[in-house]
């Protein structure tokens, strides 16, 4: 049986990880090699590495660093983070990435989700969606978080999956850093209306939050930073933990 | 030791050299017939869609050499899968190694299962000399939409709402529908197990 997947996030900038709470504040949380294959080691079933870099260099140092973490981590692991076109998606790939995210690139020309699940296929491209619930329903917001449209979340969600992305990520810009949960609503909603998994990410703060988003929302993953990071749940802990409450876990 | 990656137009050649490099083992990557042919074990891998695959084996001939090993041959994925009789991918013919077909997964009531498979599922019913020290129900990484139906070259079942081959025997060919080179110790062990054929 298909297991429910915890997956660790790193931020990167130039080459180190950070993490950034409510996207602000960062702090240093080590090398992301290191940390990556500890992860693996810990029984992690995925990573995600998010590149925040912002300088001219940063292609070049990003596809280095995936070959080193291709080389060191012997679980699957996606990168993303500025990722704009096809050229770029096929560089990471190569460099031994499995999977590539994209977010505003997508968002502002979709044709690209089309482009890439056509030449690369649906498997490795992951959309990534930052969204904040508003008044009325959960918009979709562009350049980590700062810039906001009037789309709703779902809405893109669901044309991004016709045009061929495979996985959906989903942060919830209201829940992350606060280690309240995570958006169990928006979360269940594209989980159990888009048939692509669909990762929660924001807010986990307990181990009962990761029950919450697999059990009520119908999560397929759960991506979390900051918890990890500094330790204050462990994976081996989590894993046992869930698996203790029925949801389906790989040891 | 001469461990040969098969090189075409398909994705996930470098995970796999580097999966053997952290056993300590170089693997070559290379579409030279002679280097294969002389190879002791040979790595077909594959992440890809199969037409365009068949295609190019085809252009190159690779794919008359690459049915005509007598070494080990170890398909992964996509190379597993062009292993196989028939892929509905595509309406493609494939090598025939295998007495499988390959289909696509069907959901059978909508949204029920996602397609394709992503994510770590338990392989179960092994029995082939590929999974010595590989515990039955071990779990490993799958990333597919189509997949091989069971039959007499059957060495391993999974279940994703149906039961399939997971992995498939036949003579000197073998071939595995996860990434073992993406799963962690479990995969390496198999691997490894493979090198040792």
């Amino acid at each position: 049986m298909l297991t429910k997947r915890i997956i660790p996030c790193l931020d990167i900038k130039d080459g180190r990880t950070v993490k950034g709470i409510n996207f602000e504040n960062i702090r240093d949380a080590g090398d992301p090699i290191e940390l990556g294959a500890l992860y693996a080691a810990q029984g992690a079933d995925e990573l995600v590495f998010l590149d925040i870099t912002a300088t001219n260099e940063r292609r070049k140092t990003l596809s280095a660093l995936v070959t080193e973490i291709a080389r060191h981590v012997n679980i699957p692991f996606t990168v993303g983070g500025g990722i704009a076109s096809v050229e770029d998606v096929s560089v990471l790939l190569q460099s031994g990435a499995d999977k590539i995210s994209v977010n505003t690139s997508a968002f502002k020309n979709p044709g690209l989700v089309d482009e890439l699940s056509r030449q690369f296929g649906s498997q490795c491209i992951v959309l990534a969606i930052d969204t904040r619930f508003e008044g009325d329903d959960w918009y979709v917001y562009l350049n980590g978080g700062r810039v906001k449209t009037e789309v709703k979340a779902y809405d893109w969600a669901k044309e991004a999956v016709e045009r061929g992305a495979g996985e959906i990520l989903l942060t919830s810009m209201n829940n992350d850093g606060t280690k309240q949960g995570f958006a169990l609503d928006i979360t269940g909603k594209l989980a159990q209306n888009l048939n692509v998994p669909v990762i929660a990410s924001g807010g986990a703060g307990t181990m009962e939050h990761f029950v919450d988003v697999f059990q009520t929302a119908q999560a397929d993953a759960a991506l979390a930073a900051s918890i990890f990071h500094y330790k204050e749940i462990e994976i081996p802990t989590l894993k046992n933990y869930l698996y203790q409450q029925n949801i389906n876990m790989r040891f | 030791m001469k461990t040969v990656i098969v090189k075409y137009n398909a994705g996930n050649i470098r995970s796999v050299q580097f999966a053997l490099e952290r056993i300590g083992v170089n693997g070559i990557v290379t579409d030279n017939v002679e280097e294969i042919r002389s190879a002791d074990k040979v790595i077909f891998p594959g992440v890809g869609e199969a037409s365009t695959a068949m295609a190019y084996l085809k252009e190159r001939k690779l794919d008359q050499v690459i049915k005509d090993l007598q070494q080990p041959v170890l398909g992964i994925c996509l190379g597993m899968q062009l292993m196989c009789k028939h892929s509905e991918e595509n309406d493609t013919e494939c090598l025939g190694i295998f007495d499988s077909n390959v289909k696509k997964f069907e959901s059978p009531v909508a949204n029920l299962l996602k397609i394709p498979q992503i994510g770590w599922n338990n392989i179960t019913n092994l029995h082939s000399v590929l999974f010595e020290h590989v515990p039955e129900n071990s779990y490993m990484y799958f990333v597919h939409s189509y997949y091989a139906a069971l039959g007499a070259d059957t060495i391993a079942i999974t279940n994703y709402v149906i039961n399939y081959s997971s992995a498939l025997q036949k003579d000197n060919f073998y071939g595995v529908q996860f990434h073992p080179e993406k799963s962690a110790t479990a995969g390496s062990r198999i691997i490894e197990n493979f090198l040792n054929i």
